[in-house]
């Protein structure tokens, strides 16, 4: 892989995090985080429609009209994004049923629009195509972790299989109701900030 | 970024993107839809197959093997309500027909009622689990109100058409860990052999707060869910219409009369 190519990768993975850094895409990030498995579903769905949003617009950007490029940009997703859920619930019905809405809302993350319009518009194909996937994987990172955490914590489970034993079966673990529902994710993603922006101050905003 | 365009070309290049992301969304949607509505009738014949404890909630079957089974173990009646009148079979194919609603079933508004359920199907299912010619579990598809949204769950009844064999929620949206526990086996199991109705046959079954003894002491309760209130107060609202007269009641009566008789 060129430099260019890796630094448009791992960049918004670790310095420049669509979650941790910018604060994009929040809404999904509380909603799809309580089960592992759906976490990592809804991960995949959006790198995919992130990367390959990213590199049609950039396909067509020296073709297209300055004036409609925002509803194109949006077509190009939400068309993605309707073929995504389709895949699904054909092909993973149990967890299409779990991800519900947020499939759908993918339409809305941030972190699509902001690629496409942001890089795709001013980059070849497939350099924003790798953007868009680094962009997906970025805030996979985050997401993996918050559900990792939410599912221990919130169910005792990993994947659906139980890790701690809970106190309701005879065993130790008194599950921590916070961590199932939406503010349990604030609370993780708050912490997770956190410590990245210990690690690495550059990143705290000046006040 | 491209500096001004002509309207014709503006409008030309919009139309084409139009086309080419329609003609992908449209190939998409028909190519994959046998295999949605199969995953869709298979969850709903799991969950029936689950609620006649045909099946474990958490067995690792197919599609496939959940429909094979379904198919050799239920029927599927077709019921007028709110007469209770049976009106014939139901098909695989007619079954999926009209869960994916291109079977139009004709619907009866019905009075306030605390399930806040609207309406009512002209013409209702009831599945029914037959042994050696004998129906051994009525399976009647019920909905109703919880906290957040609706619950859409099947209530098994034995052949007495009085005692509970089974309740299940296939579809709700309630608080996980707390109405969410409507999905727990544990709770799910403290249904069983409780009696829906009083001597009289008003159907008394509730949820109520706190535990209810064992079904042979305390046969009209069950324990609530904690910290789930209203998703407790909803389930009872919601069996009590279903198994009224509004609901399946007189077909339950029916069925009664014939095994008394």
């Amino acid at each position: 892989m060129p430099e260019g190519y890796r630094k448009t990768f791992f960049d918004p993975v670790i310095t420049n995090n669509p979650i941790a850094v910018q604060v994009l895409g929040i809404c999904s990030a509380l909603a799809v985080t309580t089960q592992l498995k759906a976490t990592v579903v809804m991960v995949v769905a959006l790198t995919l429609v992130t990367g390959f949003s990213s590199f049609f617009v950039s396909l067509m950007r020296n073709g297209l009209p300055n004036s409609i490029r925002i509803i194109v940009q949006l077509v190009i997703i939400a068309s993605l994004v309707i073929i995504t859920d389709q895949i699904l619930k054909a092909f993973a019905f149990e967890i299409s049923r779990q991800l519900s809405v947020f499939v759908g809302l993918i339409i809305t993350n941030c972190i699509v629009m902001a690629r496409a319009e942001g890089f795709a518009m001013r980059n070849p194909p497939f350099l924003s195509l790798v953007d868009g996937l680094g962009n997906g994987v970025g805030y996979g990172v985050v997401l993996l972790s918050v559900a990792f955490f939410r599912e221990l914590l919130g169910s005792g489970r990993l994947l659906g299989y139980q890790v701690f034993s809970l106190a309701s079966e005879g065993g130790w673990y008194t599950p921590n109701g916070l961590m199932v529902l939406a503010p349990g994710a604030f609370f993780i993603i708050g912490i997770f900030i956190w410590v990245v922006r210990t690690i690495k101050p550059e990143q705290v905003e000046a006040d | 970024m491209s500096g001004k365009r002509s309207a014709g070309y503006t409008l030309f290049f919009a139309i084409a993107v139009c086309g080419v992301c329609s003609i992908l969304v449209s190939v998409a949607a028909v190519t994959l839809k046998e295999q949605q509505q199969a995953n869709f009738l298979g969850n709903l014949q799991r969950n029936v197959l689950i609620a006649a404890e045909l099946l474990e909630s958490d067995e690792p079957v197919d599609t496939r093997e959940v429909t094979e089974r379904f198919a050799k173990r239920v029927k599927v009646q077709r019921v007028a309500l709110p007469t209770g009148e049976t009106l014939g079979e139901l098909t695989e194919k007619q079954l999926e027909q009209r869960l994916t609603g291109e079977m139009k079933v004709e619907e009866r508004p019905v009075a306030d009622n605390e399930a806040k359920v609207l309406a009512v199907p002209e013409e209702s299912i009831v599945y029914q689990v037959v042994e050696q010619g004998r129906v051994t579990l009525f399976i009647l598809p019920v909905e109703g109100q919880g906290l957040w949204g609706r619950l859409y769950g099947f209530l098994a009844l034995k052949a007495d058409a009085r005692t509970i064999a089974g309740l299940v929620f296939y579809e709700h949206k309630e608080t996980p860990g707390l109405g969410g526990e409507v999905d727990n086996p544990k709770w799910r199991a403290k249904w069983k052999d409780r009696r829906a109705f009083d001597g009289r046959f008003e159907p008394v079954i509730e949820v109520i707060k706190g535990n209810a003894g064992p079904p042979e002491r305390d046969p009209h309760r069950v324990d609530g869910l904690s910290g789930a209130t209203m998703t407790s107060r909803g389930v009872t609202a919601l069996l009590r219409f279903w198994l009224s007269d509004q609901g399946y009641g007189n077909y339950l009566k029916q069925h009664r009369v014939k095994r008394d008789a």
